[in-house]
Protein backbone atom coordinates (compact mmCIF):
# COMPACT_ATOMS: atom_id res chain seq x y z
CA UNK A 1 0.00 0.00 0.00
CA UNK A 2 1.99 3.14 -0.69
CA UNK A 3 2.08 5.57 1.79
CA UNK A 4 0.47 9.25 2.79
CA UNK A 5 2.14 12.39 2.90
CA UNK A 6 2.08 11.92 6.79
CA UNK A 7 4.02 8.61 5.99
CA UNK A 8 6.40 10.07 4.12
CA UNK A 9 6.96 12.00 6.59
CA UNK A 10 7.59 9.86 9.18
CA UNK A 11 9.90 8.16 7.08
CA UNK A 12 12.37 11.01 6.48
CA UNK A 13 12.25 11.70 10.40
CA UNK A 14 13.99 8.57 10.84
CA UNK A 15 16.89 10.23 8.91
CA UNK A 16 16.72 13.55 11.50
CA UNK A 17 19.57 12.70 14.21
CA UNK A 18 20.83 13.98 17.63
CA UNK A 19 22.54 17.36 17.14
CA UNK A 20 21.16 18.06 13.84
CA UNK A 21 20.17 21.16 12.56
CA UNK A 22 17.76 21.11 9.99
CA UNK A 23 15.94 23.44 7.56
CA UNK A 24 12.63 22.42 6.11
CA UNK A 25 10.93 22.98 3.01
CA UNK A 26 7.41 24.24 2.32
CA UNK A 27 4.74 21.08 2.22
CA UNK A 28 5.31 17.47 3.57
CA UNK A 29 8.81 18.33 4.73
CA UNK A 30 7.31 20.61 7.17
CA UNK A 31 5.13 17.53 8.44
CA UNK A 32 8.68 15.75 9.46
CA UNK A 33 9.12 18.06 12.30
CA UNK A 34 5.78 16.43 13.97
CA UNK A 35 7.98 12.78 13.72
CA UNK A 36 11.08 13.09 14.89
CA UNK A 37 11.98 11.33 18.20
CA UNK A 38 11.76 13.59 21.28
CA UNK A 39 14.25 11.66 22.62
CA UNK A 40 16.96 13.61 20.88
CA UNK A 41 18.09 17.29 20.14
CA UNK A 42 17.37 18.63 17.04
CA UNK A 43 16.90 22.64 15.90
CA UNK A 44 14.77 23.29 12.59
CA UNK A 45 15.68 26.26 10.87
CA UNK A 46 14.27 28.79 9.08
CA UNK A 47 15.74 30.41 5.99
CA UNK A 48 13.85 33.65 6.90
CA UNK A 49 15.56 34.38 10.02
CA UNK A 50 15.08 31.63 12.84
CA UNK A 51 16.88 28.83 14.53
CA UNK A 52 15.19 26.65 16.79
CA UNK A 53 11.86 26.71 15.35
CA UNK A 54 8.64 25.38 17.63
CA UNK A 55 5.28 24.22 16.70
CA UNK A 56 2.14 26.60 15.38
CA UNK A 57 0.95 28.78 18.58
CA UNK A 58 -2.22 28.15 20.78
CA UNK A 59 -5.42 30.65 18.93
CA UNK A 60 -5.05 34.01 19.92
CA UNK A 61 -1.31 34.08 20.46
CA UNK A 62 -0.43 34.34 17.06
CA UNK A 63 2.74 37.31 16.41
CA UNK A 64 3.03 38.72 12.93
CA UNK A 65 6.51 39.30 13.56
CA UNK A 66 7.64 35.18 14.12
CA UNK A 67 6.67 33.62 10.80
CA UNK A 68 8.57 31.12 9.23
CA UNK A 69 9.46 30.73 5.52
CA UNK A 70 6.17 29.43 4.36
CA UNK A 71 4.77 32.52 6.23
CA UNK A 72 2.79 30.69 8.69
CA UNK A 73 2.94 32.19 12.43
CA UNK A 74 5.10 29.80 14.32
CA UNK A 75 6.39 29.80 17.98
CA UNK A 76 10.02 29.33 19.55
CA UNK A 77 11.69 26.98 21.66
CA UNK A 78 14.01 27.15 24.67
CA UNK A 79 17.48 28.56 22.90
CA UNK A 80 16.18 29.91 20.18
CA UNK A 81 17.69 33.01 17.85
CA UNK A 82 16.86 35.06 15.04
CA UNK A 83 19.19 36.41 12.34
CA UNK A 84 18.70 38.44 9.32
CA UNK A 85 18.54 37.00 5.55
CA UNK A 86 21.96 37.49 4.63
CA UNK A 87 23.30 35.59 7.98
CA UNK A 88 20.46 32.87 7.31
CA UNK A 89 22.09 32.29 4.24
CA UNK A 90 25.39 32.82 4.99
CA UNK A 91 24.71 29.80 7.41
CA UNK A 92 23.13 27.76 4.51
CA UNK A 93 26.25 28.61 2.53
CA UNK A 94 28.77 27.89 5.14
CA UNK A 95 27.51 24.33 5.25
CA UNK A 96 26.55 24.58 9.26
CA UNK A 97 22.81 23.36 8.65
CA UNK A 98 23.42 19.71 8.84
CA UNK A 99 20.16 18.34 6.95
CA UNK A 100 17.93 19.66 4.34
CA UNK A 101 15.15 18.33 3.32
CA UNK A 102 12.32 19.87 0.54
CA UNK A 103 10.16 18.99 -2.33
CA UNK A 104 10.59 18.54 -5.77
CA UNK A 105 8.57 18.40 -8.93
CA UNK A 106 11.53 15.80 -10.31
CA UNK A 107 14.64 14.65 -9.48
CA UNK A 108 16.79 12.69 -12.01
CA UNK A 109 19.25 10.24 -12.01
CA UNK A 110 22.92 12.55 -11.60
CA UNK A 111 20.52 14.10 -8.58
CA UNK A 112 19.52 17.38 -10.22
CA UNK A 113 16.59 18.74 -8.84
CA UNK A 114 13.84 20.66 -10.48
CA UNK A 115 11.28 22.92 -8.29
CA UNK A 116 10.42 26.03 -9.07
CA UNK A 117 9.12 26.87 -12.12
CA UNK A 118 6.15 25.23 -14.79
CA UNK A 119 7.27 27.58 -18.28
CA UNK A 120 4.24 29.44 -19.56
CA UNK A 121 1.99 27.82 -16.37
CA UNK A 122 3.57 28.46 -12.62
CA UNK A 123 6.55 30.66 -12.02
CA UNK A 124 6.16 31.58 -8.54
CA UNK A 125 9.81 32.07 -7.74
CA UNK A 126 12.91 29.75 -6.77
CA UNK A 127 12.84 31.39 -3.35
CA UNK A 128 15.48 29.99 -1.10
CA UNK A 129 15.44 26.69 -2.88
CA UNK A 130 18.48 27.33 -4.86
CA UNK A 131 20.81 28.51 -2.14
CA UNK A 132 19.78 25.50 -0.26
CA UNK A 133 20.32 22.86 -3.09
CA UNK A 134 23.41 24.32 -4.20
CA UNK A 135 25.42 24.45 -0.73
CA UNK A 136 23.85 21.76 1.98
CA UNK A 137 25.85 18.77 1.90
CA UNK A 138 23.09 15.94 2.37
CA UNK A 139 19.65 16.93 1.05
CA UNK A 140 16.41 14.67 1.07
CA UNK A 141 13.92 15.46 -1.29
CA UNK A 142 9.80 14.32 -0.15
CA UNK A 143 7.69 14.01 -2.93
CA UNK A 144 4.87 11.92 -4.80
CA UNK A 145 6.76 9.27 -7.20
CA UNK A 146 4.14 10.11 -9.88
CA UNK A 147 1.95 13.29 -10.97
CA UNK A 148 -1.65 13.49 -10.77
CA UNK A 149 -1.24 12.33 -14.51
CA UNK A 150 0.77 9.42 -13.52
CA UNK A 151 3.71 9.68 -15.03
CA UNK A 152 6.80 9.39 -13.04
CA UNK A 153 8.56 12.15 -11.52
CA UNK A 154 12.18 9.89 -10.92
CA UNK A 155 13.97 10.76 -14.42
CA UNK A 156 16.48 10.01 -16.41
CA UNK A 157 16.90 13.60 -17.01
CA UNK A 158 14.71 16.60 -15.54
CA UNK A 159 12.75 18.41 -18.55
CA UNK A 160 11.79 21.20 -16.28
CA UNK A 161 14.12 24.13 -15.82
CA UNK A 162 16.92 23.28 -12.64
CA UNK A 163 16.86 24.20 -9.05
CA UNK A 164 20.11 22.41 -8.98
CA UNK A 165 22.90 20.01 -10.78
CA UNK A 166 23.84 16.92 -8.62
CA UNK A 167 23.14 17.59 -5.70
CA UNK A 168 20.16 15.47 -4.51
CA UNK A 169 21.45 12.66 -1.90
CA UNK A 170 17.90 10.69 -1.39
CA UNK A 171 14.57 10.49 -1.92
CA UNK A 172 11.53 9.13 -0.25
CA UNK A 173 8.12 9.12 -2.18
CA UNK A 174 5.01 7.59 -1.42
CA UNK A 175 6.35 4.21 -3.04
CA UNK A 176 10.31 3.98 -1.97
CA UNK A 177 13.42 4.99 -0.61
CA UNK A 178 16.18 5.78 -3.03
CA UNK A 179 19.78 6.84 -2.75
CA UNK A 180 21.69 8.45 -5.73
CA UNK A 181 24.59 6.94 -6.18
CA UNK A 182 27.02 7.64 -9.33
CA UNK A 183 25.84 5.16 -11.02
CA UNK A 184 22.11 6.25 -10.66
CA UNK A 185 19.03 5.95 -8.06
CA UNK A 186 19.50 2.69 -5.90
CA UNK A 187 16.24 1.43 -4.58
CA UNK A 188 17.10 1.18 -0.63
CA UNK A 189 13.39 0.42 0.76
CA UNK A 190 10.04 -0.22 -0.79
CA UNK A 191 6.62 0.95 1.13
CA UNK A 192 5.06 -1.52 2.86
CA UNK A 193 3.02 -4.10 0.83
CA UNK A 194 4.48 -2.36 -2.73
CA UNK A 195 6.13 -5.00 -4.51
CA UNK A 196 9.61 -4.07 -6.30
CA UNK A 197 7.97 -4.52 -9.53
CA UNK A 198 5.59 -2.28 -8.82
CA UNK A 199 8.29 0.24 -8.23
CA UNK A 200 9.94 -0.49 -11.47
CA UNK A 201 6.94 0.44 -13.31
CA UNK A 202 6.24 3.66 -12.17
CA UNK A 203 9.60 4.85 -12.54
CA UNK A 204 10.86 6.60 -15.38
CA UNK A 205 14.81 6.46 -14.41
CA UNK A 206 16.71 2.88 -13.99
CA UNK A 207 16.63 1.44 -10.41
CA UNK A 208 19.90 -0.62 -9.48
CA UNK A 209 18.14 -3.46 -7.05
CA UNK A 210 20.75 -5.53 -5.24
CA UNK A 211 19.15 -8.38 -2.76
CA UNK A 212 16.13 -8.44 -1.30
CA UNK A 213 14.71 -4.87 -0.78
CA UNK A 214 12.96 -4.60 2.86
CA UNK A 215 10.07 -2.50 3.41
CA UNK A 216 10.51 0.56 4.68
CA UNK A 217 9.75 0.96 8.85
CA UNK A 218 7.50 3.47 9.55
CA UNK A 219 6.53 3.45 12.97
CA UNK B 1 24.78 62.47 18.50
CA UNK B 2 23.90 63.41 14.75
CA UNK B 3 20.27 63.44 14.61
CA UNK B 4 18.32 61.42 11.59
CA UNK B 5 14.87 61.84 13.44
CA UNK B 6 12.46 63.62 10.69
CA UNK B 7 8.81 63.72 11.61
CA UNK B 8 6.68 62.35 8.90
CA UNK B 9 6.93 59.85 6.46
CA UNK B 10 5.85 62.83 3.60
CA UNK B 11 9.41 64.50 4.62
CA UNK B 12 11.45 60.98 5.23
CA UNK B 13 10.25 59.83 1.53
CA UNK B 14 11.25 63.04 0.06
CA UNK B 15 13.40 62.89 -3.04
CA UNK B 16 11.95 59.48 -4.22
CA UNK B 17 11.63 60.34 -7.75
CA UNK B 18 9.61 58.70 -11.20
CA UNK B 19 11.71 55.79 -12.99
CA UNK B 20 14.17 54.98 -9.29
CA UNK B 21 15.35 51.65 -7.98
CA UNK B 22 13.94 50.93 -4.11
CA UNK B 23 14.95 48.53 -2.03
CA UNK B 24 12.31 47.34 0.77
CA UNK B 25 13.03 45.43 3.80
CA UNK B 26 10.20 42.69 4.55
CA UNK B 27 9.45 38.47 4.37
CA UNK B 28 6.06 38.18 2.81
CA UNK B 29 4.42 40.82 4.89
CA UNK B 30 6.28 40.49 7.98
CA UNK B 31 8.58 43.54 8.40
CA UNK B 32 7.60 45.41 5.50
CA UNK B 33 7.69 49.30 6.00
CA UNK B 34 3.87 49.56 5.78
CA UNK B 35 4.03 53.33 6.15
CA UNK B 36 6.38 54.14 3.59
CA UNK B 37 4.43 51.77 0.90
CA UNK B 38 1.13 53.99 1.65
CA UNK B 39 2.90 57.26 1.19
CA UNK B 40 4.00 56.16 -2.25
CA UNK B 41 0.26 54.63 -3.40
CA UNK B 42 -0.42 58.28 -1.99
CA UNK B 43 2.64 60.02 -3.59
CA UNK B 44 2.01 57.96 -7.12
CA UNK B 45 5.25 58.07 -7.55
CA UNK B 46 5.55 54.97 -10.86
CA UNK B 47 8.31 53.81 -12.81
CA UNK B 48 9.96 52.12 -10.13
CA UNK B 49 11.87 48.87 -9.64
CA UNK B 50 11.25 47.14 -6.65
CA UNK B 51 14.17 44.87 -4.94
CA UNK B 52 12.38 43.04 -2.05
CA UNK B 53 11.97 39.48 -1.67
CA UNK B 54 8.18 39.25 -1.93
CA UNK B 55 5.59 41.39 -3.36
CA UNK B 56 2.89 41.29 -1.26
CA UNK B 57 -0.28 40.00 -1.41
CA UNK B 58 -3.46 41.47 -3.78
CA UNK B 59 -4.52 44.26 -1.30
CA UNK B 60 -1.56 44.93 1.18
CA UNK B 61 2.14 45.70 1.07
CA UNK B 62 3.64 46.19 -2.50
CA UNK B 63 0.28 44.48 -4.24
CA UNK B 64 -0.79 48.33 -3.57
CA UNK B 65 1.77 49.77 -5.57
CA UNK B 66 1.29 46.95 -8.17
CA UNK B 67 -2.72 47.50 -7.80
CA UNK B 68 -1.65 51.00 -9.03
CA UNK B 69 0.82 49.94 -12.19
CA UNK B 70 3.60 52.26 -9.93
CA UNK B 71 5.88 49.28 -10.60
CA UNK B 72 7.94 48.73 -14.00
CA UNK B 73 10.21 46.38 -12.75
CA UNK B 74 10.09 43.67 -9.64
CA UNK B 75 13.76 41.84 -8.10
CA UNK B 76 12.75 39.42 -6.00
CA UNK B 77 13.08 35.46 -5.16
CA UNK B 78 9.28 34.39 -4.72
CA UNK B 79 6.02 36.40 -6.02
CA UNK B 80 3.16 33.72 -5.28
CA UNK B 81 0.35 34.85 -3.58
CA UNK B 82 -0.50 38.07 -5.83
CA UNK B 83 -2.73 37.09 -8.93
CA UNK B 84 -2.24 40.83 -9.80
CA UNK B 85 1.31 40.35 -9.80
CA UNK B 86 0.93 37.00 -12.20
CA UNK B 87 -1.25 39.01 -14.46
CA UNK B 88 0.95 41.76 -14.90
CA UNK B 89 4.00 39.55 -15.28
CA UNK B 90 2.22 37.21 -18.00
CA UNK B 91 0.75 39.99 -19.76
CA UNK B 92 4.37 41.45 -20.18
CA UNK B 93 3.08 44.87 -17.96
CA UNK B 94 5.64 43.82 -15.31
CA UNK B 95 9.08 43.05 -15.62
CA UNK B 96 10.18 40.65 -12.87
CA UNK B 97 13.64 39.19 -12.25
CA UNK B 98 13.63 36.03 -10.13
CA UNK B 99 16.99 35.41 -8.36
CA UNK B 100 17.73 32.66 -5.64
CA UNK B 101 16.95 34.25 -1.89
CA UNK B 102 20.39 33.74 -0.47
CA UNK B 103 21.99 35.60 -3.37
CA UNK B 104 19.36 38.52 -3.05
CA UNK B 105 20.51 39.40 0.46
CA UNK B 106 23.98 38.80 -0.42
CA UNK B 107 23.47 41.12 -3.27
CA UNK B 108 22.40 44.14 -0.80
CA UNK B 109 24.71 43.28 1.78
CA UNK B 110 27.72 43.67 -0.52
CA UNK B 111 26.14 46.59 -1.33
CA UNK B 112 25.95 47.84 2.22
CA UNK B 113 29.91 46.35 2.98
CA UNK B 114 31.12 47.83 -0.88
CA UNK B 115 31.95 44.79 -2.25
CA UNK B 116 31.15 45.02 -5.67
CA UNK B 117 30.80 41.42 -6.57
CA UNK B 118 31.61 37.67 -5.03
CA UNK B 119 30.99 34.09 -6.37
CA UNK B 120 27.90 31.50 -4.65
CA UNK B 121 27.18 28.35 -6.09
CA UNK B 122 23.43 28.94 -6.10
CA UNK B 123 22.36 28.80 -9.44
CA UNK B 124 24.98 27.41 -10.54
CA UNK B 125 23.77 25.12 -13.60
CA UNK B 126 20.18 26.68 -13.79
CA UNK B 127 18.64 29.26 -15.91
CA UNK B 128 19.48 31.89 -13.24
CA UNK B 129 23.24 31.63 -14.59
CA UNK B 130 22.89 32.14 -17.59
CA UNK B 131 25.35 35.15 -19.33
CA UNK B 132 27.60 34.94 -15.80
CA UNK B 133 30.85 34.44 -15.30
CA UNK B 134 31.17 30.99 -13.66
CA UNK B 135 34.75 29.76 -11.67
CA UNK B 136 35.75 26.67 -9.75
CA UNK B 137 36.55 27.35 -6.08
CA UNK B 138 37.57 24.13 -3.89
CA UNK B 139 36.08 21.91 -6.71
CA UNK B 140 32.78 23.30 -6.33
CA UNK B 141 31.51 25.41 -9.73
CA UNK B 142 30.28 29.03 -8.54
CA UNK B 143 28.22 32.23 -10.42
CA UNK B 144 29.19 35.88 -10.16
CA UNK B 145 27.12 38.02 -8.51
CA UNK B 146 26.73 41.90 -8.38
CA UNK B 147 26.21 44.21 -5.50
CA UNK B 148 22.66 45.95 -6.04
CA UNK B 149 22.71 49.54 -6.79
CA UNK B 150 19.79 51.36 -5.35
CA UNK B 151 18.80 55.03 -4.70
CA UNK B 152 16.54 54.35 -1.89
CA UNK B 153 16.12 51.58 0.53
CA UNK B 154 13.27 51.62 2.95
CA UNK B 155 13.29 49.49 6.07
CA UNK B 156 11.11 48.79 9.15
CA UNK B 157 12.39 48.08 12.91
CA UNK B 158 11.13 47.41 15.92
CA UNK B 159 12.62 50.29 18.16
CA UNK B 160 15.03 52.92 17.19
CA UNK B 161 16.53 56.10 18.47
CA UNK B 162 17.23 59.36 16.67
CA UNK B 163 20.76 58.80 16.01
CA UNK B 164 19.45 56.11 13.46
CA UNK B 165 20.41 52.78 15.54
CA UNK B 166 18.14 50.27 15.03
CA UNK B 167 16.79 47.00 17.09
CA UNK B 168 14.48 44.58 15.09
CA UNK B 169 11.96 42.12 16.55
CA UNK B 170 11.52 38.31 15.82
CA UNK B 171 11.30 37.20 12.11
CA UNK B 172 10.43 40.84 11.12
CA UNK B 173 14.14 41.38 10.94
CA UNK B 174 14.89 39.35 7.87
CA UNK B 175 16.54 41.64 4.55
CA UNK B 176 15.83 44.89 6.70
CA UNK B 177 19.83 44.94 8.27
CA UNK B 178 21.14 43.53 4.66
CA UNK B 179 19.52 46.96 3.38
CA UNK B 180 20.68 49.61 5.67
CA UNK B 181 23.51 51.28 3.77
CA UNK B 182 23.17 49.55 0.62
CA UNK B 183 21.15 52.18 -1.50
CA UNK B 184 22.38 55.92 -1.33
CA UNK B 185 19.50 56.92 1.04
CA UNK B 186 18.06 54.50 3.52
CA UNK B 187 15.09 55.55 5.29
CA UNK B 188 14.00 53.74 8.30
CA UNK B 189 10.33 53.99 10.27
CA UNK B 190 9.92 52.39 13.62
CA UNK B 191 7.15 51.33 15.87
CA UNK B 192 8.81 53.34 18.64
CA UNK B 193 11.60 56.03 18.23
CA UNK B 194 13.11 57.37 21.24
CA UNK B 195 15.51 59.43 21.93
CA UNK B 196 19.46 59.03 21.58
CA UNK B 197 20.43 57.00 25.07
CA UNK B 198 17.60 54.82 24.97
CA UNK B 199 19.04 52.49 23.62
CA UNK B 200 21.75 49.76 25.26
CA UNK B 201 24.33 50.22 22.70
CA UNK B 202 25.02 46.16 23.77
CA UNK B 203 21.69 45.57 21.81
CA UNK B 204 21.87 47.50 18.21
CA UNK B 205 21.45 45.82 15.75
CA UNK B 206 21.92 48.04 12.88
CA UNK B 207 24.39 51.35 13.85
CA UNK B 208 22.92 54.69 13.08
CA UNK B 209 25.50 55.38 10.61
CA UNK B 210 23.70 53.58 7.93
CA UNK B 211 20.84 55.21 8.40
CA UNK B 212 19.97 58.83 6.85
CA UNK B 213 16.20 58.97 8.04
CA UNK B 214 14.75 57.69 10.91
CA UNK B 215 10.90 57.73 11.65
CA UNK B 216 7.56 56.78 13.86
CA UNK B 217 5.49 55.12 12.08
CA UNK B 218 2.09 56.31 12.32
CA UNK B 219 0.18 53.28 12.11
CA UNK B 220 1.14 49.38 11.68
CA UNK B 221 -1.38 46.90 10.85
CA UNK B 222 1.17 44.01 10.40
CA UNK B 223 -1.09 41.85 8.57
CA UNK B 224 -0.60 37.82 9.01
CA UNK B 225 -0.49 36.28 5.98
CA UNK B 226 -1.23 32.59 7.03
CA UNK B 227 -2.72 32.20 10.58
CA UNK B 228 -1.56 28.86 11.47
CA UNK B 229 -2.59 27.76 15.33
CA UNK B 230 -2.53 24.54 17.17
CA UNK B 231 -5.34 23.34 19.32
CA UNK B 232 -5.04 23.70 23.25
CA UNK B 233 -4.62 20.51 24.98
Amino acid sequence: MALDKNDIAKRIAKEVKDGYYVNLGIGIPTLVANYVRTDISVEFQSENGVLGMGPFPYEGEEDADLINAGKQTITTLPGASFFDSGFSFGMIRGQHVDLTILGAMEVAENGDIANWKIPGKMVKGMGGAMDLVASAENIIVAMMHVNKAGESKILKKCTLPLTGVGCVKKVVTELAVMEITPKGFKLLERAPGVSVEHIIASTEAELIIEGEIPEMQID
Amino acid sequence: MINKKVNSVQEALQGIENGMTLMLGGFGLCGIPENSIAELVQKGTHNLTCISNNAGVDDFGLGLLLQKKQIKKMISSYVGENAEFERQMLSGELEVELIPQGTLAERCRAAQAGIPAFFTPAGYGTEVAEGKEAREFNGKMHVMEHAFKADFAIVKAWKGDEAGNLIFKGTARNFNPCMCGAAKITIAEVEELLPAGSLDPNQVHIPGILIQRIFKGEKFEKRIEQRTTRKRD
